[in-house]
């Protein structure tokens, strides 16, 4: 009898508590900018895709929902031909944006992308690509690696010499 | 070579190992990595990248050691050594810093990632992180043609791209130029590599340097690859491949190791001919027409067979011609549908007889029919008549290596290991094992041959015929006063005497029955002294041989019946008649037959001429046995998915049958159905079936996976056409599963679709796939050899063949030429290959050529067995005067029949 009026009284107690329920969708949560939501490609600083089609964030990834073609465009830029992520199957790990060599891909806080129909849920590149550099700025893949591919010529970056002239023959 | 057994001790544990081998070849094959870029199992050791280092004791009370460099260290009795050491380890792992200081950053676009030896062994030596802050040195890079890519920034100096392609595959447009950190890898200037065998270097090289430019138009990783054991189809030699889909469009091609035939390599044109499969020519739909003057038209899936049971009722009088591009049950499959007396087999006259010769020999006689492997061995070569780089490349390289046995042997003599590479070159200088060439024109491999001789058909067999004359002992042929061939004749017997494995390599591919003998008549000579002598001829196709050992008649055979009797359905099976025989003849055929059936998958005259035209599988589609030119039956499965409405030629021919039977079967069989019948109806397959393991084969309850555990992307792949997954393919016929799951270690050695083990994720993975390096696939090497040899010698006796061509009065002798880009069917069909297909031309030496007053690149008419044809001449001085060689089977060339006479004018 004395536990009944107890909880009873517990009970009515939290009626002058804070309110734990958040009123969503008419209030946003906050989400911290590592938070992994959303996946999408970004761009360098020259605006150009930064994905190189390498294929790791397809290889890392632990349900195979992404699926891409390399493709070499004019001046032997690398790029994806197609780049596909089924976000039913998605699990948002972000191992992709762990894996992927040129901060191309990354998980931004929004996980707003309920559809009604699954076949929405997948995403090609027109859907993933974003015009920004997303949360890592400045880097430029193609200024750091070795071919020449449209951003510098051989030898041209900070790390690199001049391209060797094989008829030299001073030590 | 017979090596003794000894005993070693590798970090404390006793081995047993063979004396004489290196320390690292033999720590492989004991399954201990050593880490090393410049051992090439095919090439040897030289010591050059210092990374192989172990440590090495004096006796068990040396506690110091000293660091050695294992490739050099030859295995001696009571070897201590210790790869663990904490001291080679750390000399390892600043070797491998050292080198990757100047290796650039560019993995995530580097067409060798995730199958990169650097990669590998930068792993196993345990750099994990980059010190080096500083700059590094860079490198122009160069156009080597349509086949490979060159990023010489890559590059780790270990110098095996250069002891490859010009010590090994006899290369000379390629070189290692400038010093010190300089070193760079590459040609004069851009230009397109030479040599047949450049594509080699994507598999040599152990980084990024050399990759492979016709899978960079649809690059995808190794994981992702979906592969099946394959066998190259692209000529009579049966090189084993492994073929790698993607997305449904065949990738690429890579080396399947085969100890027995083609070892670590194969040539261009299998490596890059398979773009055909997924070219613009594929046959991807039924089509029909209902009369002759019609254009084809595609036809519904669901009315072919509506459509094809009148033709093939049982009243119906049918005849079929088999190809030898088609596997074993495909022809298998037709001669079952029309019969024994109304299967034909889709070569000439000439060609099939010529071929059931050579066969003939090789069961009967007693002869050693070499593997490529036993080629290799030889230390007596000669060639009649057939130029081995154009028409079965991977037997040129085999008789190049054949050509240094004396090195080996002097090597041997003095006490220097025979794999190490470097002194044992140095001490023979240019001295070479015999190897002796008689072909019309000049070959290759002149610069290995003791003499070359250049001459007519008939010149050649007559050097044949004179030094089988002289082996055994006879009179020389009479009648025949040439000094030269008499002399040069004697000088052959006499080496071929001398040597204890002489091979003699005969040809079949030009087409002169001579020829064929005098190289039967210098073997069954030999055979006669007991000597232990090989012969091995070269065929036109991929299946020819397999074509031989089944009954059937000639095309020529075929013509001849048509235009007494006609018929009411002719059906060919994936052969293109027009490349065989006269376009008259041809039509003529045609226009005897009621109704022409074709199955075929490229878009050839035959399958435009077709009523019906029914789309078959190309290589990679489908599964099938196919018997090279030693007799060895091997199998190719699929890879790929064949388009809707598409099937294998076994299976159209299967439900067709049906028909026959008054029961169109609903399925169109199974593949050991019909590997059954075929042995039961032609014992001489019957191995087949015993050795090749069955659809019923598993592992585990499981069958072989075609696809690596990191295949990537099967949940979004097809997601765009529909997100809910499919069930994965099967494959009833085979057992290899379209799938990631089951086991992968050690599936039977003809069943293996991918080299991959822990910590090796390049093609070197395949030191776990062999007993030792340069040894057999363990368990044994794919394939099993139909033709076993004979038990008793029964030499027999040729004769020079009247009837043959000789050349006479003033005419031209007009002999055929191969080239090897563009004279297969399939290969040229390749976009990239068809970049290096020169135009038909006539190659003349320069006396004649302005004998008839024109110069290079002019163009003649060239009138021949009733054809007239325009070509451009080409100066070739090494032909001997009136005889003119005329490059065949080119794209859109029509047929010729050659040798033959014929006049060649000017316009």
């Amino acid at each position: 009898m004395i536990s009944i009026l107890r909880s009873i009284w517990l009970t009515f107690l939290h009626i002058f508590h804070k309110r734990e329920t958040v009123e969503y969708p008419e209030v946003k949560p906050y989400l911290a900018p590592r938070y992994r939501g959303r996946i999408v490609l970004t761009r360098d600083p020259d605006r150009n895709e930064r994905c190189v089609a390498c294929y790791l964030c397809a290889a890392v990834c632990p349900v195979d929902c992404i699926s891409l073609q390399a493709a070499t465009g004019e001046k032997g830029r690398r790029h994806p031909e197609f780049f596909r992520i089924n976000f039913s199957r998605c699990i948002f790990c972000g191992f992709c944006e762990e894996a992927c060599p040129t901060n191309a891909i990354q998980l931004i806080p929004d996980f707003e992308m309920g559809e009604y129909i699954r076949q929405n849920l997948v995403y090609e590149k027109e859907h993933l690509l974003i015009s920004g550099e997303g949360k890592y700025h400045g880097y430029n893949f193609y200024k750091h690696a070795g071919v020449a591919m449209g951003v510098k010529g051989k030898g041209e970056g900070d790390t690199e010499y001049k391209p060797v002239d094989v008829k030299d023959l001073m030590p | 070579m017979e090596m003794k057994v000894v005993n070693i001790r590798i970090d404390g544990k006793p081995y047993e190992a063979h004396e004489g081998k290196s320390l690292l070849d033999t720590a492989l094959s004991l399954g201990l990595y050593i880490p090393h870029f410049c051992y090439h199992p095919a090439l040897g050791s030289v010591g050059a990248c210092r990374l192989c280092a172990v440590k090495k004791f004096r006796d068990t009370n040396d506690t110091r050691g000293r660091i050695v460099m294992s490739c050099m260290e030859p295995v001696v009795d009571g070897l201590i050594v210790s790869i663990n050491d904490p001291d080679a380890k750390a000399f390892r792992a600043a070797v491998i810093e050292s080198l990757m200081t100047n290796h650039p950053h560019d993995c995530p676009v580097c067409d060798e990632g995730g199958e990169c030896h650097l990669q590998d062994m930068t792993v196993m030596s345990g750099h994990n992180y980059r010190r080096f802050d500083f700059r590094k040195r860079t490198h122009n890079d160069q156009y080597l043609g349509p086949f490979i890519s060159h990023e010489m920034n890559r590059c780790i100096q270990c110098y095996r791209c250069v002891r490859f392609y010009r010590d090994y595959a006899g290369g000379r447009d390629f070189n290692v130029f400038a010093t010190h950190n300089n070193v760079f890898f590459g040609r004069h200037e851009d230009g397109t590599l030479q040599n047949e065998f450049s594509g080699n270097l994507v598999e040599v090289c152990p980084t990024g340097v050399f990759t492979d430019k016709t899978f960079r138009e649809h690059y995808t990783r190794k994981w992702d690859l979906s592969n099946a054991p394959s066998v190259c189809v692209h000529c009579s030699v049966g090189c084993n491949i492994i073929a790698g889909e993607r997305y449904d469009t065949l990738r690429r091609i890579m080396n399947r190791y085969n100890g027995a035939v083609n070892g670590y390599f194969i040539c261009d044109r299998g490596r890059f001919g398979y773009e055909f499969v997924n070219g613009k020519d594929r046959i991807l739909s039924p089509r029909t027409r209902d009369s002759r003057d019609l254009e084809q038209a595609e036809m519904p899936a669901d009315q072919v067979f509506t459509a094809l049971e009148p033709l093939f009722s049982k009243d119906r009088k049918i005849m079929g011609i088999g190809s030898p591009r088609a596997s074993l049950e495909s022809n298998y499959a037709l001669l079952r549908l029309v019969g024994e007396e109304n299967f034909f087999h889709g070569i000439s006259g000439k060609e099939q007889s010529l071929t059931r010769a050579a066969l003939q020999f090789m069961q009967n006689s007693g002869i050693v029919v070499p593997s490529l492997k036993q080629v290799e061995k030889a230390d007596a070569v000669i060639i009649l008549g057939e130029d081995l780089t154009n028409t079965a490349p991977m037997m040129a390289l085999a008789v190049r290596q054949a050509a240094r046995n004396i090195q080996i042997t002097e090597a041997l003599a003095k006490g220097i290991p025979f794999w190490n590479d470097l002194p044992v070159r140095e001490l023979a200088q240019d001295r070479k094992s015999p190897v002796y060439i008689a072909t019309p024109v000049k070959d290759s491999l002149d610069d290995v041959a003791e003499r070359s001789f250049r001459g007519t058909p008939a010149g050649i067999s007559k050097l044949g015929f004179n030094i089988s004359s002289v082996i055994k002992r006879q009179a020389i042929v009479p009648g025949d006063n040439d000094d030269e061939i008499r002399n040069l004749a004697e000088q052959i017997a006499r080496t071929l005497l001398k040597a204890e494995n002489p091979l003699v390599i005969a040809g079949i591919t030009c087409l002169d029955g001579n020829v064929l003998n005098a190289g039967m008549s210098i073997a069954s000579s030999l055979l006669s002294l007991n000597k232990k002598v090989m012969f091995i001829p070269v065929l036109p196709e991929s299946n020819s041989m397999g074509l031989a050992l089944m009954p059937g008649k000639s095309l020529d055979d075929a013509a001849d019946t048509l235009s007494v009797q006609g018929t009411d359905t002719l059906i060919i099976l994936e052969n293109d008649l027009f490349r065989r025989a006269d376009e008259d003849t041809v039509a003529n055929m045609f226009g005897k037959s009621g109704r022409v059936v074709v199955l075929d998958y490229l878009n050839n005259p035959t399958a435009r001429a077709a009523d019906i035209l029914l789309p078959a599988t190309a290589f990679a589609e489908s599964q099938g046995t196919i018997v090279n030119n030693e007799g060895r039956a091997q199998r190719y499965y699929k890879v790929l998915a064949a388009g809707e409405g598409i099937k294998e030629s076994w299976q159209w021919l299967n439900q067709v049958s049906g028909i026959r039977s008054d029961n169109v079967p609903v399925s169109p069989g199974h593949f050991d159905d019909i590997v059954a019948s075929m042995v039961t109806a032609l014992p001489v397959f019957s191995a087949i079936k015993e050795y090749i393991p069955d659809a019923d084969f598993r592992m585990l309850n499981a069958k072989v996976p075609r696809q690596t555990f990191r295949y990537s992307g099967r949940t979004a792949m097809n997601a765009h056409r529909a997100v809910s997954e499919k069930r994965v393919r099967q494959d009833p016929d085979s057992p290899l599963a379209f799938s990631m799951e089951g086991r992968r270690e050690s599936p039977p050695s003809s069943l293996v679709p991918f080299y991959w083990t822990p910590g090796w994720n390049s093609v070197q993975a395949f030191y776990n796939y062999i007993d030792h390096p340069n040894g057999s696939m363990k368990g044994g090497d794919p394939g099993i050899r139909l033709i076993r040899q004979a038990e008793r010698v029964n030499s027999g006796s040729f004769e020079m063949i009247t009837g043959y061509f000789e050349s006479e009065g003033d005419g031209w002798l007009i002999v055929p030429l191969y080239r090897v880009f563009g004279s297969e069917e399939l290969s040229s069909a390749a976009s990239s290959l068809r970049q290096l297909v020169d135009d038909p031309a006539i190659l003349v030496n320069r006396r004649d050529a302005e004998r008839l007053n024109v110069d290079d690149g002019d163009s003649v008419r060239l009138e021949t067995s009733g054809k007239r044809l325009v070509v451009k001449v080409k100066i070739e001085n090494s032909l001997v005067s009136g005889v003119a060689g005329l490059t065949v089977n080119l794209p859109g060339m029509n047929f010729v029949d050659l040798p033959a006479s014929g006049e060649i004018l000017k316009i």
